[in-house]
């Protein structure tokens, strides 16, 4: 399998706090790669590393390389806006656009950027709505505002705003947090069919979340890589024992 | 020591009364005002009011057509030039700020609001008035518009500072670049705030007297050219409030009637627009 994303010898800083140390992995394409650690990891940090939201924070310094498709996106002649449409990202609370409504939250990406055809937008909601099974619940209110959607809605409106964009890779920053369990169920059977499309890398606190949607496993603690590999790998034989003693509840 | 609960409840009884006495002393000087206005001023107004120009001295009847043209032509004015000054400063202040350049740019507005309005006008006059070598509209409307400026830059700052960052970001992820993030996305969710803080700024130079002094100066006739002196309702009650004659004294107060209405229509449609900011 191919390795979409690869990390080499990542550290990210803010200021004078060194939030990622040294972090080299990959990322295979297709798949659904989880971070997981305890609060404070750096995963959240790590995650959004590799779509430049960065760039926004000024005392943030991120060096290593991180190739998508062998192509390093902090080299200087890369343009982050391209970066971003290319890796999409899915924040930790829903976040519609609330001036907006229900089918102008999909084609947002379109919108915000310029004119879309309205045949195409069409197109581009029905299917996307239907990928994250919304479209069903939503069909016959289009036009309503984002806002009245409860929260799982909004999550799932949010997806289908990103997969909107045709992104290659999507980040995922703990997305079913914030949602009750039965709309975390369909998040979660979401990612699974999202994978034959996308590479995903999802940061989840909860372990049986990872467990349950992810092909490998990345643990970290305090900025560090501790281990990765395969989900089953990790959760049923871990090579280092702090891994065990985080996935067996003894700390964090 | 524990008081017993009849002393708490006349101590409670007191500090109530006293808050009521303070809300309407707020209360009456406004509503006296108004009241006086619409006594004095409501006999005077009359259609002639509305459609013509200041009868000559002597001669009966007039109006402040003129000035009431002038003045929605000084406004607009002062608009143009404000309004994207305010605003597009707004946004470098909210979304590229935290330097040491935006600290200076709030402390400036906050000074030049503070500023007494006079000075400004005298500000305009030599920056305008002295080297086109003749009063002007557009003077008058530079001298609205430097009042303007820090009143919508700061309003707007603190609209936009209060659009959530998620908003932002996820624009951004989208592949939205920050400057289309921040107009289309971070002004455009704070528009009914921004939108508030205008009108409260409009309201505030359509009143103002002092900057048209020795700007606009006034005309008694029709002024259409912004490059010549040009008539405004507040400085057309000024100087027919001081003018010897009982009938000017009479078209004065319709025109403060004229302008307390406009200016109280607009602070209510500010509060409307503030108001559905909140029900969203």
């Amino acid at each position: 399998m191919n390795n979409k994303v690869q990390l080499d010898q990542v550290n990210i800083h803010f200021g004078k706090t060194h939030a990622v140390r040294d972090i080299s992995m990959t990322f295979p394409e297709n798949s659904v790669t989880a971070i997981i650690g305890p609060s404070g990891c750096g995963k959240s940090t790590l995650l959004r590393s590799m779509n430049r939201m960065h760039d926004l924070v000024p005392s943030a310094r991120v060096t290593g390389k991180i190739l998508v498709d062998n192509g390093d996106i902090y080299d200087r002649s890369v343009d982050p806006v391209a970066i971003r449409r290319r890796v999409g990202m899915v924040f930790q609370k829903p976040n519609p656009f609330p001036a907006m409504s229900i089918y102008d939250n999909v084609i947002a990406g379109y919108k915000l950027n310029g004119r879309l055809p309205r045949e195409e937008a069409d197109e581009i909601v029905e299917s996307c709505l239907k990928r994250v099974a919304l479209w069903d619940e939503v069909k016959d209110r289009l036009k309503s505002n984002a806002m009245m959607l409860s929260g799982g809605q909004q999550q799932r409106l949010c997806i289908a705003r990103t997969i909107a964009v045709k992104p290659e890779v999507i980040l995922m920053d703990e997305p079913a947090s914030a949602l009750d369990p039965i709309s975390t169920l369909k998040i979660e059977e979401l990612i699974e069919e999202l994978k034959e499309r996308y590479t995903i890398i999802i940061v989840t606190h909860n372990m049986q979340q990872a467990a349950r949607v992810s092909d490998y496993t990345a643990f970290l603690y305090m900025g560090d890589l501790v281990e990765c590999g395969e989900t089953k790998k990790i959760f049923t034989t871990p090579e280092v024992k702090r891994t065990e003693d985080y996935i067996t509840g003894r700390f964090g | 020591m524990i008081h017993s609960v009849t002393f708490r409840k006349m101590k409670n009884r007191l500090m109530n009364f006293i808050m009521l006495a303070c809300t309407l002393a707020v209360l009456v000087p406004l509503g006296l005002i108004f009241f006086h206005i619409v006594k004095m001023g409501l006999s005077s107004l009359s259609l002639d009011f509305f459609t013509h120009i200041p009868a000559p001295t002597g001669e009966a009847g007039g109006g402040m057509a003129n000035g009431m043209f002038g003045s929605a032509i000084m406004i607009a004015g002062a608009s143009l030039i404000g309004l994207p000054i305010g605003i597009l400063g707004a946004i470098y202040l909210s979304e590229f700020g935290g330097t040491r350049v935006s600290n200076v740019i709030r402390f400036a507005a906050d000074v030049l609001s503070g500023t007494p309005s006079i000075i400004t006008g005298m500000v305009a006059y030599t920056l305008l008035v002295v080297p086109m070598k003749g009063f002007s509209g557009l003077a008058g409307s530079v001298a609205l518009a430097m009042i303007m400026i820090p009143i919508v830059l700061r309003t707007t700052e603190e609209q936009l500072k209060m659009v959530p960052g998620s908003l932002r970001e996820a624009s951004l992820a989208l592949g939205v670049p920050f400057w289309r993030t921040s107009l289309k996305v971070t002004l455009r969710s704070a528009l009914s705030g921004v939108l508030t803080g205008i009108l409260l700024a409009v309201a505030r130079i359509a009143g103002e007297t002092a900057p048209l002094l020795f700007t606009a100066l006034g005309n008694q006739f029709w002024s259409k050219n912004v490059m010549q002196p040009m008539a405004a309702l507040p400085l057309q009650i000024f100087s027919f409030a001081i003018a010897p004659y009982e009938d000017w004294h009479k078209l004065a107060w319709a025109g403060a009637l004229v302008l307390v209405t406009v200016m109280f229509a607009l602070s209510l449609t500010a509060r409307y627009f503030g108001r559905t900011k909140q029900a969203r």
